[in-house]
């Protein structure tokens, strides 16, 4: 029911050669790093174990992919269906997301070939939080994929079209193609309510990594309800990634951003931004920390950049109906908001651990910062032409559509799939079809 | 407030999904009753020959220095740390103007940290008490280096494809074979103890009882984060030879609460399950009344509504 297409754009431009070569610099390390250990491209040592590849490809990356269960639960649980343009490209970043995740996880494992050990039963460990958030995020990202498949139903089949000696398979993927077309419909909700719990319960348990070390992390972030507040800040993330996607995603291919959609979206978020304010200051006046923030140092400073710049700022911001229907304003608050994640994933991870015989204090290698930039860059580069092969973005005519149409059409669209043959389109329309 | 009351204060405010009173009575469910081996440490007889360091190479296949380099004494200037190449270290301290030493390696506690966090259980507190390694398990993630409250696990940050985590093993191999740790059976002052851990306690108190003077009344390690299978006695409190002041309370203690509370036998997330497909199901004929400006409320409520059923 959602009218997107592939988006019809030049693949290589300027930025793209640029991307390109942060991505060829990136797999320069991550070569020297699988013939010469991580010690050979990083700063990570015995005091530091964890570094920026955990910090911000792992921790910020699960972060700022929220925004793919968040809209699934609006649009799909909450069924706010006026939402739904902007859930495919929010999962299209989810599943690049999580994917990259995976991938940056290769470079930072010691024994990256043993990945798949959690699946394991006689490896099981029902103690750690990390087997939870593995497990987890192994399900969501297959989840992920399997909500993705109507997306490429919707583009292939009929039109398989496989080069050279793979033409031979294509009778099989055309009767895969079909056999998802028929079932996938039926299950998706399933997969969708799947999907949101998992994330609600892997979001929160990455706060949880950290309860374990009370020794060796600052007082102004260690605190047991660190799970509670992860699953706050990434719950109240989500939508200002799609916010920044939609508007960027808008600017670079020349579209009309939804702006009806984003600015109420925007809304929504600074009440969820001061939600999670409250609670983080709750949490310290009950735990008596506030006198830290009067220390000088880095901790300190990082802590009020991170509580003013991504919090209250963006929070404030949101506020106000004038800068919530301004594209440029909108995108600048939502991009506090993801900065302000970030930092505090970084906070909480690298600025806060502090070990109990540091020598030194941690600060990313160049191989380190070279590989996660190269990370960014490829899922940027994968996203540009994913979405110009699948339809992902909604489809923008010549007139700014207004809500209204939007529902007009879904609804239209609806009606004739009730009276044709059900056609592989969004689970929702299966669901209320079969 | 510490954290386990404040986890309390969590249940009773209905944060928790699960009652917090259950969470609360059940302080540490990882915890077991391991009554095994230890070695005590009696930082008072050591006289810094560092000649367990030497044995401890040797009986671990680490690279090998002759028995004469450890005489050297200007080891002592800094503080040093366990690492991937050598397991134990011997530290010099003078709080008080007079050198004291100790030794440091892997506590092998009671209730590990490492072990509660290893996603792959390649850690394991033995019936025997000694926490073992599994290199096979292990996929490198470095958690437990991370949750070590005594910072010992040490990583081949230089090996490309097969690193491993390493630490004092216990002299596993030596202990099969029943004898002591190789560091224990080189010390020529019996400043190292090998035994049962509840008669190295025994002893320990005995030893501050027959001299007072000599010992502080406490014996780190008894109660530190929950027990651990190395114990000191020394002259000075050991936060003075630099090792860490720590609690009683295990480390794993909040998170496993916190973990055993979310997936208690897997209702919570049922639940959360069951939650969502009711709001699914009872949203499902309202999808046109999306009127602009109003639904962001109602969405804003049933997005913080999971936000506080899930902790």
């Amino acid at each position: 029911m959602i009218k997107a297409a592939p988006v019809q754009r030049k693949f290589l431009t300027p930025g793209v050669y640029v991307l390109l070569s942060i991505v060829l610099i990136g797999v320069f390390f991550a070569v020297r790093r699988f013939l010469f250990g991580i010690g050979a491209i990083s700063n990570l040592n015995d005091q530091y174990p964890w570094g920026i590849w955990i910090a911000i490809d792992v921790a910020s990356g699960v972060a700022l992919a929220a925004g793919g269960f968040t809209t699934a639960a609006l649009a799909h649980i909450f069924h706010r269906h006026r939402y739904e343009a902007l859930v495919r490209p929010a999962l299209l970043t989810a599943l690049l997301g999580y994917t990259f995740v995976a991938l940056g996880l290769l470079v930072d494992l010691g024994r990256f070939y043993n990945i798949w050990h959690p699946l394991m039963p006689s490896m099981w460990s029902g103690h750690s939080v990390l087997f939870e958030v593995g497990i987890c995020v192994m399900f969501y990202l297959t989840v992920l994929y399997i909500e993705f498949m109507p997306v490429v139903v919707e583009r292939f089949m009929g039109r398989v079209a496989l080069p050279g000696w793979l033409a031979h398979f294509k009778g099989v993927v055309e009767f895969l193609l079909r056999l998802f077309d028929r079932t996938l419909g039926r299950v998706m909700a399933l997969f969708i309510i799947a999907g949101v719990l998992l994330s609600c319960l892997h979001q929160s348990s990455l706060g949880a990594l950290m309860v374990i070390v009370p020794y060796k992390m600052h007082p102004l972030w260690h605190t047991p309800i660190l799970p509670l507040l992860f699953l706050m800040s990434a719950i109240a993330v989500g939508f200002p990634m799609v916010i920044v996607e939609s508007i960027w995603a808008a600017r670079t291919f020349g579209r009309k951003p939804e702006m009806h959609l984003l600015s109420s979206l925007g809304k929504t978020v600074s009440v969820l931004l001061f939600v999670y304010f409250s609670f983080k200051v709750g949490d310290m006046i009950i735990r008596g920390t506030v006198p830290w923030l009067f220390q000088p140092g880095l901790e300190s400073f990082m802590f009020v950049l991170e509580m003013v710049g991504g919090v209250i700022l963006p929070g404030a911001m949101l506020l106000s109906s004038r800068i919530r229907h301004s594209a440029p304003h909108l995108l600048a608050a939502a991009l506090l908001v993801v900065f302000g994640v970030v930092l505090n994933r970084i906070n909480v991870f690298l600025v806060a651990y502090k070990p109990l015989y540091a020598t030194e204090r941690y600060f990313p290698a160049i191989g380190e910062i070279a590989v996660t930039a190269g990370l960014i860059a490829t899922l940027i580069l994968v996203y540009r032409l994913m979405v110009t092969v699948f339809p992902v973005m909604a489809v923008e005519t010549e007139s700014d559509r207004s809500v209204e149409e939007w529902a007009h059409d879904v609804e239209t669209k609806r009606a004739d799939q009730r009276m044709s043959v059900p056609r592989g389109n969004t689970a929702v329309t299966q669901r209320r079809d079969s | 407030m510490d954290r386990r009351e404040f986890t309390k204060l969590l249940g009773a405010t209905g944060l928790a999904l699960v009652p917090g009173k259950a969470a609360a009575s059940d302080p540490h469910p990882h915890a077991r009753k391991v009554d095994g081996i230890g070695v005590l440490v009696d930082t008072t007889l050591c006289i810094g020959c560092r000649k367990c360091e030497w044995a401890c190479n040797q009986s671990n296949n680490l690279p090998e220095q002759p028995l004469s380099s450890f005489e050297n004494k200007s080891a002592f200037t800094s503080n040093r740390r366990p690492d991937a190449a050598h397991y134990t270290v011997v530290n010099e301290s003078r709080p008080d103007g007079e050198p004291i030493w100790a030794k440091v390696q892997c506590m092998h506690c009671q209730d590990p940290a490492c072990a509660s966090a290893c996603i792959v259980t390649a850690f394991d507190k033995r019936d025997d008490g000694v926490v073992a390694y599994d290199a096979s398990r292990c996929m490198g993630c470095r958690y437990c280096i991370v949750s070590c409250p005594f910072q010992i696990p040490a990583y081949e940050y230089d090996n490309a494809l097969t690193p491993q985590v390493r630490k004092c093993t216990f002299c596993l191999e030596r202990l099969d074979e029943g004898r002591a740790p190789a560091c224990v059976s080189i010390c020529p002052v019996e400043c190292l103890t090998y035994g049962r851990r509840d008669e190295l306690i025994a002893l320990a108190h005995r030893k501050i009882a027959r001299n007072p003077d000599r010992y502080i009344d406490h014996v780190y390690g008894e109660h530190e984060v929950g027990g651990t299978s190395w114990l000191y006695l020394s002259s000075v409190p050991m936060t003075e030879l630099d090792f860490p002041e720590l609690g009683d309370a295990p480390v794993p203690c909040v998170t496993e609460t916190i973990q055993h509370s979310i997936f208690k036998n897997f209702v919570p997330p049922l639940a959360l399950y069951a939650f969502l497909g009711q709001i699914m199901w009872l949203t499902r004929d309202r999808e046109q009344d999306a009127e602009a400006e109003g639904s962001d409320a109602v969405a804003t409520q049933a997005v913080r509504d999971q936000g506080g059923t899930t902790l």
